[in-house]
Protein backbone atom coordinates (compact mmCIF):
# COMPACT_ATOMS: atom_id res chain seq x y z
CA UNK A 1 0.00 0.00 0.00
CA UNK A 2 2.79 2.46 1.22
CA UNK A 3 4.71 1.58 -2.01
CA UNK A 4 1.87 1.91 -3.97
CA UNK A 5 1.30 5.72 -2.74
CA UNK A 6 4.76 6.56 -3.23
CA UNK A 7 4.62 5.39 -6.58
CA UNK A 8 1.57 7.44 -7.39
CA UNK A 9 3.42 10.32 -5.82
CA UNK A 10 6.28 9.94 -7.65
CA UNK A 11 4.19 9.33 -11.02
CA UNK A 12 2.20 12.38 -10.21
CA UNK A 13 5.42 14.81 -9.57
CA UNK A 14 7.26 13.33 -12.98
CA UNK A 15 3.75 14.13 -14.67
CA UNK A 16 3.38 17.83 -13.47
CA UNK A 17 7.10 18.45 -13.87
CA UNK A 18 6.83 17.43 -17.49
CA UNK A 19 3.94 19.64 -17.52
CA UNK A 20 5.57 22.64 -16.06
CA UNK A 21 8.53 22.40 -18.63
CA UNK A 22 6.19 21.81 -21.66
CA UNK A 23 4.22 25.26 -20.32
CA UNK A 24 7.69 27.04 -19.77
CA UNK A 25 8.83 25.88 -22.92
CA UNK A 26 5.45 26.51 -24.79
CA UNK A 27 5.82 30.20 -26.08
CA UNK A 28 9.30 29.72 -27.60
CA UNK A 29 8.30 26.28 -28.70
CA UNK A 30 4.98 28.11 -30.72
CA UNK A 31 7.12 30.82 -31.62
CA UNK A 32 9.05 28.91 -33.65
CA UNK A 33 6.48 26.44 -35.07
CA UNK A 34 4.05 29.40 -36.17
CA UNK A 35 6.53 32.47 -37.40
CA UNK A 36 9.37 29.71 -38.95
CA UNK A 37 8.03 26.28 -39.20
CA UNK A 38 4.71 27.07 -41.04
CA UNK A 39 5.80 29.86 -43.06
CA UNK A 40 8.89 27.87 -44.48
CA UNK A 41 6.70 25.12 -45.00
CA UNK A 42 4.24 27.19 -46.86
CA UNK A 43 6.45 28.44 -49.11
CA UNK A 44 8.40 25.07 -49.70
CA UNK A 45 4.66 23.13 -50.20
CA UNK A 46 3.62 26.38 -52.86
CA UNK A 47 6.16 25.05 -55.55
CA UNK A 48 4.89 21.61 -55.36
CA UNK A 49 0.86 22.68 -56.10
CA UNK A 50 1.62 24.59 -59.50
CA UNK A 51 -1.02 24.11 -62.04
CA UNK A 52 1.53 22.93 -64.88
CA UNK A 53 2.71 20.01 -62.60
CA UNK A 54 4.00 18.70 -58.90
CA UNK A 55 7.49 19.01 -60.36
CA UNK A 56 6.74 22.18 -62.97
CA UNK A 57 9.03 25.07 -61.47
CA UNK A 58 11.68 22.58 -60.16
CA UNK A 59 11.36 21.73 -64.52
CA UNK A 60 11.27 25.25 -65.69
CA UNK A 61 14.31 26.36 -62.92
CA UNK A 62 16.57 24.04 -64.39
CA UNK A 63 15.65 24.43 -68.09
CA UNK A 64 16.22 28.10 -67.70
CA UNK A 65 20.41 27.70 -68.35
CA UNK A 66 20.45 31.35 -66.56
CA UNK A 67 19.35 29.52 -63.30
CA UNK A 68 21.51 26.85 -63.42
CA UNK A 69 24.61 28.83 -64.06
CA UNK A 70 23.40 30.85 -60.94
CA UNK A 71 23.33 27.76 -59.11
CA UNK A 72 26.59 26.12 -60.04
CA UNK A 73 28.22 29.69 -59.39
CA UNK A 74 26.78 30.02 -55.87
CA UNK A 75 28.18 26.33 -55.30
CA UNK A 76 31.30 27.40 -56.67
CA UNK A 77 32.32 30.68 -54.65
CA UNK A 78 30.87 28.70 -51.51
CA UNK A 79 33.35 26.21 -52.40
CA UNK A 80 36.11 28.04 -53.01
CA UNK A 81 35.39 30.36 -50.03
CA UNK A 82 35.36 27.47 -47.38
CA UNK A 83 38.85 25.96 -48.96
CA UNK A 84 40.55 28.97 -48.49
CA UNK A 85 39.55 30.23 -45.31
CA UNK A 86 40.05 26.48 -44.25
CA UNK A 87 43.75 26.99 -45.01
CA UNK A 88 44.43 30.38 -43.47
CA UNK A 89 41.57 30.30 -40.91
CA UNK A 90 43.85 26.68 -39.94
CA UNK A 91 47.37 27.92 -40.21
CA UNK A 92 46.21 31.31 -38.04
CA UNK A 93 44.15 28.57 -35.39
CA UNK A 94 47.09 26.85 -35.11
CA UNK A 95 49.88 29.95 -34.98
CA UNK A 96 47.00 32.16 -32.20
CA UNK A 97 46.69 28.24 -30.16
CA UNK A 98 50.87 28.19 -29.44
CA UNK A 99 50.75 31.93 -28.86
CA UNK A 100 51.52 33.70 -25.06
CA UNK A 101 48.14 33.85 -23.06
CA UNK A 102 48.37 37.73 -23.76
CA UNK A 103 49.20 37.88 -26.89
CA UNK A 104 46.21 35.05 -27.44
CA UNK A 105 43.55 36.91 -25.80
CA UNK A 106 44.38 39.98 -27.64
CA UNK A 107 44.50 38.03 -31.11
CA UNK A 108 41.13 36.18 -30.20
CA UNK A 109 39.46 39.57 -29.65
CA UNK A 110 40.92 41.03 -32.86
CA UNK A 111 39.28 37.84 -34.55
CA UNK A 112 35.89 38.57 -32.86
CA UNK A 113 35.81 42.23 -33.71
CA UNK A 114 35.68 41.64 -37.25
CA UNK A 115 33.10 39.24 -36.29
CA UNK A 116 30.36 41.66 -34.49
CA UNK A 117 30.86 43.96 -37.20
CA UNK A 118 27.88 43.99 -39.71
CA UNK A 119 28.30 42.43 -43.13
CA UNK A 120 27.24 45.62 -44.78
CA UNK A 121 30.19 47.94 -43.59
CA UNK A 122 32.49 44.68 -44.29
CA UNK A 123 31.14 44.64 -47.89
CA UNK A 124 31.28 48.48 -48.30
CA UNK A 125 35.25 47.88 -47.03
CA UNK A 126 36.23 46.34 -50.10
CA UNK A 127 34.18 48.39 -52.35
CA UNK A 128 36.68 51.52 -51.16
CA UNK A 129 39.36 49.10 -52.20
CA UNK A 130 38.52 47.14 -54.92
CA UNK A 131 36.67 50.13 -57.24
CA UNK A 132 38.21 51.68 -60.20
CA UNK A 133 39.46 54.05 -58.35
CA UNK A 134 39.85 52.18 -55.18
CA UNK A 135 43.12 51.73 -53.54
CA UNK A 136 44.50 49.19 -54.94
CA UNK A 137 43.90 50.47 -58.13
CA UNK A 138 45.33 53.97 -57.27
CA UNK A 139 48.37 52.26 -55.64
CA UNK A 140 48.95 50.27 -58.57
CA UNK A 141 48.98 52.76 -61.32
CA UNK A 142 51.23 55.49 -59.32
CA UNK A 143 53.55 52.52 -58.90
CA UNK A 144 53.29 52.42 -62.53
CA UNK A 145 52.52 48.91 -62.75
CA UNK A 146 49.38 49.00 -64.65
CA UNK A 147 48.71 52.30 -66.87
CA UNK A 148 44.75 51.87 -67.02
CA UNK A 149 43.12 50.81 -63.94
CA UNK A 150 41.91 47.35 -63.59
CA UNK A 151 38.31 46.27 -63.42
CA UNK A 152 38.32 43.94 -60.11
CA UNK A 153 34.65 44.50 -58.77
CA UNK A 154 32.02 42.69 -60.15
CA UNK A 155 34.16 39.48 -60.66
CA UNK A 156 33.89 36.49 -59.11
CA UNK A 157 37.25 36.98 -57.86
CA UNK A 158 35.82 39.85 -55.58
CA UNK A 159 32.96 38.11 -54.31
CA UNK A 160 35.44 35.37 -52.77
CA UNK A 161 37.60 38.46 -51.28
CA UNK A 162 35.04 39.26 -49.42
CA UNK A 163 33.23 36.14 -48.06
CA UNK A 164 36.93 34.81 -46.94
CA UNK A 165 36.78 38.39 -45.34
CA UNK A 166 33.66 37.33 -43.86
CA UNK A 167 34.24 34.04 -42.78
CA UNK A 168 38.36 33.65 -41.97
CA UNK A 169 37.51 34.55 -38.08
CA UNK A 170 34.32 32.55 -37.53
CA UNK A 171 36.87 29.97 -38.67
CA UNK A 172 39.94 30.92 -36.74
CA UNK A 173 37.62 30.85 -33.83
CA UNK A 174 36.27 27.85 -34.40
CA UNK A 175 39.51 25.98 -35.11
CA UNK A 176 41.73 27.72 -31.89
CA UNK A 177 39.57 26.39 -29.51
CA UNK A 178 40.14 22.63 -30.60
CA UNK A 179 43.81 23.05 -31.30
CA UNK A 180 44.86 24.37 -28.09
CA UNK A 181 43.04 21.07 -26.75
CA UNK A 182 45.17 18.91 -28.50
CA UNK A 183 48.07 18.20 -25.67
CA UNK A 184 51.53 19.36 -26.49
CA UNK A 185 52.81 16.42 -25.60
CA UNK A 186 51.60 14.25 -28.05
CA UNK A 187 53.41 16.59 -30.81
CA UNK A 188 56.56 16.03 -28.85
CA UNK A 189 55.92 12.71 -28.43
CA UNK A 190 55.73 12.55 -32.43
CA UNK A 191 58.89 14.35 -33.29
CA UNK A 192 60.89 12.88 -30.94
CA UNK A 193 59.91 9.48 -32.26
CA UNK A 194 61.16 10.69 -35.45
CA UNK A 195 58.55 11.87 -37.42
CA UNK A 196 59.24 15.02 -39.39
CA UNK A 197 57.04 17.94 -38.85
CA UNK A 198 55.54 17.17 -42.23
CA UNK A 199 54.70 14.02 -40.99
CA UNK A 200 53.16 15.13 -37.81
CA UNK A 201 51.17 17.56 -39.10
CA UNK A 202 49.91 15.37 -41.40
CA UNK A 203 49.51 12.13 -39.26
CA UNK A 204 48.85 13.71 -35.97
CA UNK A 205 47.85 17.40 -35.17
CA UNK A 206 45.33 17.26 -38.82
CA UNK A 207 43.46 14.18 -37.75
CA UNK A 208 42.91 15.45 -34.49
CA UNK A 209 41.75 18.41 -35.89
CA UNK A 210 39.33 16.92 -37.85
CA UNK A 211 36.00 17.60 -35.72
CA UNK A 212 36.65 21.71 -35.35
CA UNK A 213 37.57 21.68 -39.12
CA UNK A 214 34.20 20.04 -40.34
CA UNK A 215 32.45 22.36 -37.60
CA UNK A 216 33.74 25.59 -39.28
CA UNK A 217 33.47 23.98 -42.76
CA UNK A 218 29.86 23.87 -42.07
CA UNK A 219 29.66 27.04 -40.90
CA UNK A 220 31.86 28.71 -44.18
CA UNK A 221 29.83 26.70 -46.66
CA UNK A 222 25.91 27.24 -45.24
CA UNK A 223 27.27 31.41 -44.60
CA UNK A 224 28.71 31.79 -48.13
CA UNK A 225 26.16 29.70 -49.55
CA UNK A 226 23.15 31.97 -48.37
CA UNK A 227 24.74 35.39 -48.14
CA UNK A 228 23.34 38.34 -49.50
CA UNK A 229 24.76 41.41 -49.32
CA UNK A 230 28.51 40.53 -49.95
CA UNK A 231 27.39 39.28 -53.41
CA UNK A 232 25.28 42.13 -54.21
CA UNK A 233 27.72 44.80 -53.25
CA UNK A 234 30.71 43.03 -54.62
CA UNK A 235 29.06 40.89 -57.46
CA UNK A 236 26.37 43.35 -58.70
CA UNK A 237 24.05 41.94 -61.63
CA UNK A 238 26.94 40.17 -63.14
CA UNK A 239 27.80 37.81 -60.33
CA UNK A 240 24.19 36.64 -59.60
CA UNK A 241 24.15 34.23 -56.90
CA UNK A 242 20.87 32.36 -55.66
CA UNK A 243 20.32 34.85 -52.36
CA UNK A 244 20.63 37.96 -55.02
CA UNK A 245 18.43 36.05 -57.78
CA UNK A 246 15.92 34.84 -54.92
CA UNK A 247 15.53 39.13 -53.92
CA UNK A 248 15.18 39.81 -57.21
CA UNK A 249 12.20 37.30 -58.57
CA UNK A 250 10.18 38.05 -55.08
CA UNK A 251 11.07 42.07 -55.03
CA UNK A 252 11.94 43.31 -58.86
CA UNK A 253 9.80 40.64 -60.78
CA UNK A 254 6.66 39.66 -58.33
CA UNK A 255 7.83 35.87 -59.49
CA UNK A 256 6.89 34.18 -56.36
CA UNK A 257 7.01 30.89 -57.52
CA UNK A 258 10.40 31.59 -58.71
CA UNK A 259 11.36 33.12 -55.81
CA UNK A 260 9.67 29.99 -53.82
CA UNK A 261 11.75 27.30 -56.07
CA UNK A 262 15.15 29.19 -55.04
CA UNK A 263 14.18 29.28 -51.46
CA UNK A 264 13.44 25.60 -51.43
CA UNK A 265 16.41 24.39 -53.53
CA UNK A 266 18.54 26.82 -50.82
CA UNK A 267 17.33 25.43 -47.58
CA UNK A 268 17.82 21.54 -48.90
CA UNK A 269 21.39 22.28 -49.76
CA UNK A 270 21.68 24.11 -46.43
CA UNK A 271 20.39 20.75 -44.59
CA UNK A 272 21.66 18.30 -46.63
CA UNK A 273 25.24 20.03 -46.14
CA UNK A 274 25.24 20.05 -42.38
CA UNK A 275 23.00 16.28 -42.24
CA UNK A 276 25.92 14.71 -43.86
CA UNK A 277 28.81 16.66 -42.42
CA UNK A 278 27.61 16.26 -38.67
CA UNK A 279 26.96 12.91 -39.86
CA UNK A 280 30.87 12.56 -40.94
CA UNK A 281 31.95 14.12 -38.30
CA UNK A 282 30.50 11.82 -35.45
CA UNK A 283 32.23 8.77 -38.09
CA UNK A 284 35.79 10.03 -38.06
CA UNK A 285 35.80 11.76 -34.79
CA UNK A 286 39.29 10.27 -33.33
CA UNK A 287 38.45 11.04 -30.10
CA UNK A 288 35.41 8.99 -30.23
CA UNK A 289 37.46 5.63 -30.71
CA UNK B 1 56.48 20.06 -35.68
CA UNK B 2 58.26 21.54 -32.63
CA UNK B 3 56.89 23.10 -30.47
CA UNK B 4 56.34 26.59 -31.71
CA UNK B 5 55.11 27.31 -34.95
CA UNK B 6 58.03 28.54 -37.35
CA UNK B 7 58.63 31.55 -39.07
CA UNK B 8 56.54 30.86 -42.18
CA UNK B 9 53.23 30.10 -40.38
CA UNK B 10 53.63 33.15 -38.50
CA UNK B 11 54.27 35.24 -41.16
CA UNK B 12 51.14 33.90 -42.78
CA UNK B 13 48.58 34.92 -39.47
CA UNK B 14 50.57 38.27 -39.45
CA UNK B 15 49.32 38.96 -43.19
CA UNK B 16 45.92 37.23 -41.98
CA UNK B 17 45.41 39.30 -39.37
CA UNK B 18 46.79 42.75 -41.31
CA UNK B 19 43.74 41.41 -43.97
CA UNK B 20 41.34 41.00 -40.99
CA UNK B 21 41.88 44.64 -39.61
CA UNK B 22 43.56 46.89 -42.96
CA UNK B 23 39.55 46.98 -44.12
CA UNK B 24 38.25 48.46 -41.41
CA UNK B 25 41.13 51.19 -40.73
CA UNK B 26 40.39 51.88 -44.42
CA UNK B 27 36.89 52.72 -43.38
CA UNK B 28 37.95 54.56 -40.43
CA UNK B 29 40.14 56.94 -42.90
CA UNK B 30 37.83 57.38 -45.35
CA UNK B 31 34.85 58.47 -42.98
CA UNK B 32 37.07 61.54 -41.95
CA UNK B 33 37.57 62.36 -45.52
CA UNK B 34 37.16 66.12 -46.47
CA UNK B 35 36.81 65.20 -50.18
CA UNK B 36 32.85 64.44 -51.86
CA UNK B 37 34.20 61.04 -52.98
CA UNK B 38 35.66 58.37 -51.16
CA UNK B 39 39.77 58.36 -51.09
CA UNK B 40 42.26 56.17 -48.87
CA UNK B 41 44.71 57.91 -47.37
CA UNK B 42 42.00 61.16 -46.57
CA UNK B 43 43.19 64.63 -48.32
CA UNK B 44 42.16 67.06 -45.43
CA UNK B 45 40.39 65.60 -42.38
CA UNK B 46 36.92 67.11 -41.32
CA UNK B 47 33.77 65.39 -39.50
CA UNK B 48 31.75 66.77 -42.42
CA UNK B 49 30.41 63.17 -43.59
CA UNK B 50 29.35 62.30 -39.77
CA UNK B 51 27.02 65.53 -39.64
CA UNK B 52 25.83 64.05 -43.52
CA UNK B 53 24.93 61.20 -41.45
CA UNK B 54 22.89 63.07 -38.68
CA UNK B 55 21.52 65.69 -41.94
CA UNK B 56 19.98 62.57 -44.10
CA UNK B 57 16.50 61.82 -42.54
CA UNK B 58 16.25 58.54 -43.62
CA UNK B 59 19.68 57.87 -41.56
CA UNK B 60 17.98 59.28 -38.55
CA UNK B 61 14.87 57.18 -38.80
CA UNK B 62 16.20 54.18 -39.47
CA UNK B 63 18.92 54.40 -36.87
CA UNK B 64 15.89 54.91 -34.61
CA UNK B 65 14.24 51.81 -36.03
CA UNK B 66 17.27 49.37 -35.64
CA UNK B 67 17.48 50.68 -32.38
CA UNK B 68 13.92 49.68 -31.14
CA UNK B 69 14.17 46.91 -33.13
CA UNK B 70 16.85 45.43 -31.92
CA UNK B 71 16.25 46.32 -27.83
CA UNK B 72 12.08 45.10 -28.09
CA UNK B 73 13.23 41.92 -30.34
CA UNK B 74 16.43 40.64 -28.12
CA UNK B 75 13.30 41.35 -24.78
CA UNK B 76 10.82 39.18 -26.20
CA UNK B 77 13.30 36.61 -27.37
CA UNK B 78 14.91 36.82 -23.43
CA UNK B 79 10.99 36.67 -21.87
CA UNK B 80 10.75 33.45 -24.10
CA UNK B 81 13.86 31.87 -24.54
CA UNK B 82 14.91 31.93 -20.70
CA UNK B 83 12.18 30.21 -19.63
CA UNK B 84 12.62 27.71 -22.45
CA UNK B 85 16.27 27.27 -21.79
CA UNK B 86 15.86 26.53 -17.75
CA UNK B 87 12.99 24.29 -18.77
CA UNK B 88 15.72 22.40 -21.33
CA UNK B 89 17.77 22.00 -18.74
CA UNK B 90 15.71 21.48 -15.68
CA UNK B 91 12.90 19.00 -16.92
CA UNK B 92 15.85 17.44 -18.82
CA UNK B 93 14.27 13.96 -18.26
CA UNK B 94 10.49 14.71 -18.85
CA UNK B 95 10.77 16.61 -21.75
CA UNK B 96 11.41 15.12 -25.45
CA UNK B 97 14.79 15.81 -27.02
CA UNK B 98 13.82 17.25 -30.24
CA UNK B 99 12.63 20.09 -28.60
CA UNK B 100 16.07 21.29 -27.51
CA UNK B 101 16.69 20.72 -31.31
CA UNK B 102 13.67 22.79 -32.50
CA UNK B 103 15.60 25.66 -31.07
CA UNK B 104 18.60 25.45 -32.91
CA UNK B 105 16.29 25.07 -36.66
CA UNK B 106 16.34 28.55 -37.17
CA UNK B 107 20.04 28.66 -37.77
CA UNK B 108 19.48 25.77 -39.97
CA UNK B 109 17.23 27.86 -42.29
CA UNK B 110 18.96 30.29 -44.42
CA UNK B 111 18.25 33.39 -43.53
CA UNK B 112 17.39 34.82 -46.32
CA UNK B 113 14.80 31.97 -47.08
CA UNK B 114 13.34 32.90 -43.30
CA UNK B 115 12.92 36.32 -44.13
CA UNK B 116 11.22 35.57 -47.84
CA UNK B 117 9.03 33.35 -45.85
CA UNK B 118 7.59 35.83 -44.01
CA UNK B 119 7.49 38.25 -46.17
CA UNK B 120 4.55 35.59 -47.90
CA UNK B 121 3.33 34.71 -44.69
CA UNK B 122 2.89 38.19 -42.75
CA UNK B 123 3.39 40.84 -44.49
CA UNK B 124 1.34 40.01 -47.36
CA UNK B 125 -0.87 36.65 -46.43
CA UNK B 126 -1.58 38.32 -43.10
CA UNK B 127 -1.08 41.93 -43.78
CA UNK B 128 0.73 42.87 -40.65
CA UNK B 129 2.73 46.24 -40.69
CA UNK B 130 6.40 46.64 -41.38
CA UNK B 131 7.24 47.46 -37.54
CA UNK B 132 5.36 44.42 -36.56
CA UNK B 133 6.96 41.58 -39.29
CA UNK B 134 10.27 43.22 -38.48
CA UNK B 135 9.91 42.78 -34.65
CA UNK B 136 8.82 38.94 -35.59
CA UNK B 137 11.76 38.18 -37.84
CA UNK B 138 14.47 39.63 -35.88
CA UNK B 139 12.94 38.01 -32.25
CA UNK B 140 13.00 34.63 -34.25
CA UNK B 141 16.47 35.43 -35.49
CA UNK B 142 18.05 35.62 -32.54
CA UNK B 143 16.04 33.14 -30.89
CA UNK B 144 18.81 30.65 -31.01
CA UNK B 145 21.53 32.51 -29.61
CA UNK B 146 19.14 33.25 -26.59
CA UNK B 147 18.00 29.84 -25.89
CA UNK B 148 21.57 28.15 -26.88
CA UNK B 149 23.61 30.68 -25.15
CA UNK B 150 21.49 30.71 -21.85
CA UNK B 151 21.51 26.70 -21.96
CA UNK B 152 25.55 26.55 -21.74
CA UNK B 153 25.50 28.36 -19.00
CA UNK B 154 22.68 26.60 -17.15
CA UNK B 155 24.10 22.91 -18.04
CA UNK B 156 26.83 24.28 -15.30
CA UNK B 157 24.70 25.12 -12.63
CA UNK B 158 23.34 22.74 -9.94
CA UNK B 159 19.74 22.67 -9.74
CA UNK B 160 20.29 20.72 -6.17
CA UNK B 161 20.48 24.11 -4.78
CA UNK B 162 17.44 25.33 -6.10
CA UNK B 163 15.42 22.71 -4.77
CA UNK B 164 17.46 22.85 -1.41
CA UNK B 165 16.38 26.52 -1.83
CA UNK B 166 12.18 25.04 -2.09
CA UNK B 167 12.22 22.42 -0.17
CA UNK B 168 13.86 24.99 3.07
CA UNK B 169 10.19 27.04 1.97
CA UNK B 170 11.29 29.54 -0.73
CA UNK B 171 8.74 30.01 -3.95
CA UNK B 172 9.51 28.72 -6.72
CA UNK B 173 9.28 31.86 -8.74
CA UNK B 174 11.41 33.96 -5.96
CA UNK B 175 13.65 30.81 -6.35
CA UNK B 176 13.99 31.46 -9.42
CA UNK B 177 15.17 35.05 -9.41
CA UNK B 178 17.37 34.69 -6.51
CA UNK B 179 19.15 31.73 -6.59
CA UNK B 180 19.27 30.58 -10.38
CA UNK B 181 19.12 33.73 -12.36
CA UNK B 182 22.11 35.06 -9.69
CA UNK B 183 23.98 32.15 -11.13
CA UNK B 184 23.42 32.64 -14.89
CA UNK B 185 23.62 36.22 -14.90
CA UNK B 186 26.82 35.93 -17.43
CA UNK B 187 25.27 34.53 -19.92
CA UNK B 188 21.92 36.32 -20.01
CA UNK B 189 24.25 39.22 -20.63
CA UNK B 190 26.13 37.18 -22.95
CA UNK B 191 22.90 36.53 -24.91
CA UNK B 192 21.95 39.84 -24.94
CA UNK B 193 24.68 41.79 -26.49
CA UNK B 194 25.19 38.54 -29.07
CA UNK B 195 21.32 38.75 -29.68
CA UNK B 196 21.28 42.52 -29.97
CA UNK B 197 24.44 42.71 -32.24
CA UNK B 198 22.94 40.22 -34.62
CA UNK B 199 20.04 42.47 -35.06
CA UNK B 200 21.76 45.26 -34.81
CA UNK B 201 23.83 44.08 -38.35
CA UNK B 202 21.01 41.90 -39.81
CA UNK B 203 20.45 42.43 -43.48
CA UNK B 204 18.68 38.94 -44.72
CA UNK B 205 15.73 38.90 -42.82
CA UNK B 206 14.86 42.72 -43.01
CA UNK B 207 15.89 42.99 -46.43
CA UNK B 208 12.02 42.05 -47.45
CA UNK B 209 10.50 43.38 -44.35
CA UNK B 210 11.50 46.82 -44.35
CA UNK B 211 8.70 49.14 -46.77
CA UNK B 212 7.95 52.30 -47.69
CA UNK B 213 8.72 54.85 -44.81
CA UNK B 214 10.09 52.19 -42.48
CA UNK B 215 13.63 50.54 -42.83
CA UNK B 216 16.69 49.37 -40.74
CA UNK B 217 20.00 50.99 -40.81
CA UNK B 218 21.74 48.35 -42.64
CA UNK B 219 19.21 48.23 -45.27
CA UNK B 220 19.18 51.87 -45.78
CA UNK B 221 23.23 51.89 -45.78
CA UNK B 222 22.59 49.27 -48.92
CA UNK B 223 20.48 51.24 -50.68
CA UNK B 224 22.62 54.52 -50.18
CA UNK B 225 25.84 52.74 -51.37
CA UNK B 226 24.10 51.52 -54.45
CA UNK B 227 22.88 55.27 -55.44
CA UNK B 228 25.90 57.75 -53.79
CA UNK B 229 29.39 56.43 -53.56
CA UNK B 230 30.53 59.42 -50.97
CA UNK B 231 32.15 59.27 -47.65
CA UNK B 232 28.77 59.00 -45.37
CA UNK B 233 28.71 55.20 -45.23
CA UNK B 234 32.20 54.86 -44.15
CA UNK B 235 30.95 57.82 -41.14
CA UNK B 236 28.00 55.66 -40.47
CA UNK B 237 30.18 52.24 -40.35
CA UNK B 238 32.35 54.16 -37.82
CA UNK B 239 29.45 54.71 -35.66
CA UNK B 240 28.24 51.15 -36.26
CA UNK B 241 31.65 50.22 -35.08
CA UNK B 242 31.87 52.44 -32.16
CA UNK B 243 28.80 51.07 -31.14
CA UNK B 244 30.32 47.70 -31.32
CA UNK B 245 33.40 48.56 -29.33
CA UNK B 246 31.63 49.85 -26.45
CA UNK B 247 29.60 46.36 -26.27
CA UNK B 248 32.52 44.52 -26.14
CA UNK B 249 34.13 46.96 -23.93
CA UNK B 250 31.03 45.99 -21.43
CA UNK B 251 30.96 42.58 -21.83
CA UNK B 252 35.18 42.49 -21.30
CA UNK B 253 34.43 44.34 -17.92
CA UNK B 254 31.54 42.10 -16.88
CA UNK B 255 32.86 38.58 -18.63
CA UNK B 256 35.81 38.97 -20.54
CA UNK B 257 35.86 38.47 -23.77
CA UNK B 258 36.77 34.97 -24.45
CA UNK B 259 33.54 33.98 -23.18
CA UNK B 260 31.76 35.45 -26.61
CA UNK B 261 34.06 33.01 -28.49
CA UNK B 262 32.80 29.74 -27.28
Amino acid sequence: MDGDAAAMRSKWRLLSSGLAGWALTAPATLAVIGFLLVPIGIVIAGTFMDPRGIFAPYVAYFNSGFRTTVLFRTLQIAALTTIISLVFGFITAYVVSRAPSRLKSLLIIAAVFPLLTGVVVRAFAWLIILGRNGILNNTLVNLGIISEPLELLYTQGAVIIGMVYLFVPLMILSLAGVLENIPQDVLQASSSLGASPVATFWQVLLPLAVPGLIVGAVLVFTGSFTAYATPQLLGGERQTVLATLLQQRAMVSFDWVGASTIATIMTAITISVVLVMSHLARRINPMAT
Amino acid sequence: MSNRPNFVLIAIAVLVYLFLMGPLVIVVGASLSDTTFLTFPPQGLSLRWFENVFAISAFRRTIVTSLQIAILGTFVALLIGLPAAYALNRYRIELPRWLGTLFVLPILVPEIVFGFALLKSLSVGAGVPVFGALLVGHTLLVLPYVVRVISASLASFDFSIEEAAISLGSAPLKTFFTIVLPNVRAGVIAAFILAFITSLNDVSVSLFLTGPGVSTLPIQILAHVEQFFDPTVASVSVLLMFLTVAVMAVVERTLGLTFLAK
